[in-house]
């Protein structure tokens, strides 16, 4: 198995981690950032599987930037959500979630 | 009780299969006929850059790169619709020596990184996210610090920095179109230039967008909000 290969199963491994932290946890902050988490272990995924075997390949990696500069100001953008929603009901969690 | 059981359960199960499926699936993929790198090497003379990423995102897959920031302009609207009316603005804090010197220190420092950043771009890593991320870091260091900053309340010039980014893109999307090429082919005389201008452009306007979606986020505080029950 050679390094590209290995950042590839480490995104797998982030992915199914986050994934269980984002579907057990409740407080919307520890979502957003196991959300996070999720999304990069994509994009371990999408790069290190592209160059796998072929040296380092230009459109992943643009397209990993792409995702990167979204996925922050999606997160600036989901915490202000969050903040909103905690300055008017109190609560960390969607209404569903408390139990 | 037993509902969080089931719950953590379920998660569990769904996880571990997910992660056995996409592992098992790098394991087994195809390999592509087509080499994208080959490709990217092949059309480098035409980019007008000499960095492959920057080609990539301005020259070859630039489209992205116009809906990124058309997104980036989406989440600061959605910012600027959800902020706190009217804001009280931080009472000036009695001077701190050491802070304020550092702050005045830095500041220029962190704008001439950014000016590098950009210019870096064409021939190296860097490029416009970077170097509007090291601006807004730059502007939220100094809000932070109590010392005045663009404010991006009502002042229309920030508003119009903040389309500023993707207008200049949509014009020259247009312009190639005008001039008879296909959607952002840019000509390969003009390719670097265009590419430095856009790049200016964006870094102004993600530099903005970045720090009003700071400035932006509403008090965790509730103002009046009768207090309910919290989490459990």
């Amino acid at each position: 198995m050679n390094a590209d290969r290995l950042y590839a199963y480490v995104g797998v491994v982030l992915f199914a981690m986050a994934m269980y932290a984002f579907l057990t946890h409740t407080h919307l902050l520890r979502r957003l950032l196991a959300f996070n988490v999720m999304g990069g272990g994509t994009f371990l995924i999408l790069v290190g599987l592209a160059q796998d075997g072929r040296g380092p390949d230009p459109v992943p990696q643009a397209l990993v930037l792409t995702g990167i500069v979204v996925a922050v100001s999606a997160t600036a953008l989901a915490i202000i959500l969050l903040r909103r929603w905690f300055a008017l009901s109190r609560s960390t969690a969607l209404p569903e979630d408390q139990s | 009780m037993r509902r969080r059981v089931a719950r953590h359960a379920v998660a569990g199960v769904a996880s571990v299969a997910v992660g056995i499926a996409l592992w098992q699936a790098i394991g087994v993929r195809s390999i592509p006929t087509v080499s994208l790198p080959a490709l990217v090497r092949e059309a480098m003379p035409a980019s007008g850059v000499s960095h492959d990423i920057t080609a990539v995102l301005l020259n070859f897959r630039s489209y992205d790169t116009l809906l990124e920031i058309a997104v980036l302009l989406a989440a600061a609207v959605v910012a600027l619709a959800l902020r706190d009316t009217p804001r009280e603005r931080m009472p000036a804090s009695q001077p701190y020596l050491i802070l304020d010197t550092f702050v005045w220190r830095i500041t220029p420092l962190l704008v001439l990184v950014a000016a590098y950043l950009l210019w870096a771009g064409s021939t190296r890593p860097g490029g416009a996210f970077q170097a509007g991320s090291v601006l807004a870091g730059a502007a939220v260091l100094l809000r932070l610090s109590g010392l005045a900053v663009l404010s991006v309340d009502d002042r229309l010039a920030s508003r119009v920095v903040v389309v500023f980014g993707l207008s200049v893109f949509l014009l020259v999307a247009a312009g190639t179109l005008l001039a008879g090429q296909p959607l952002l082919a840019y000509p390969p005389a003009w390719a670097g230039a265009l590419i430095l201008m856009i790049e200016a452009a964006l870094t102004l306007s993600i530099a903005v967008v970045l720090f009003s979606l700071f400035d932006n986020a509403p008090q965790s505080r509730p103002a009046a909000a009768p207090a309910q029950r919290g989490e459990a």
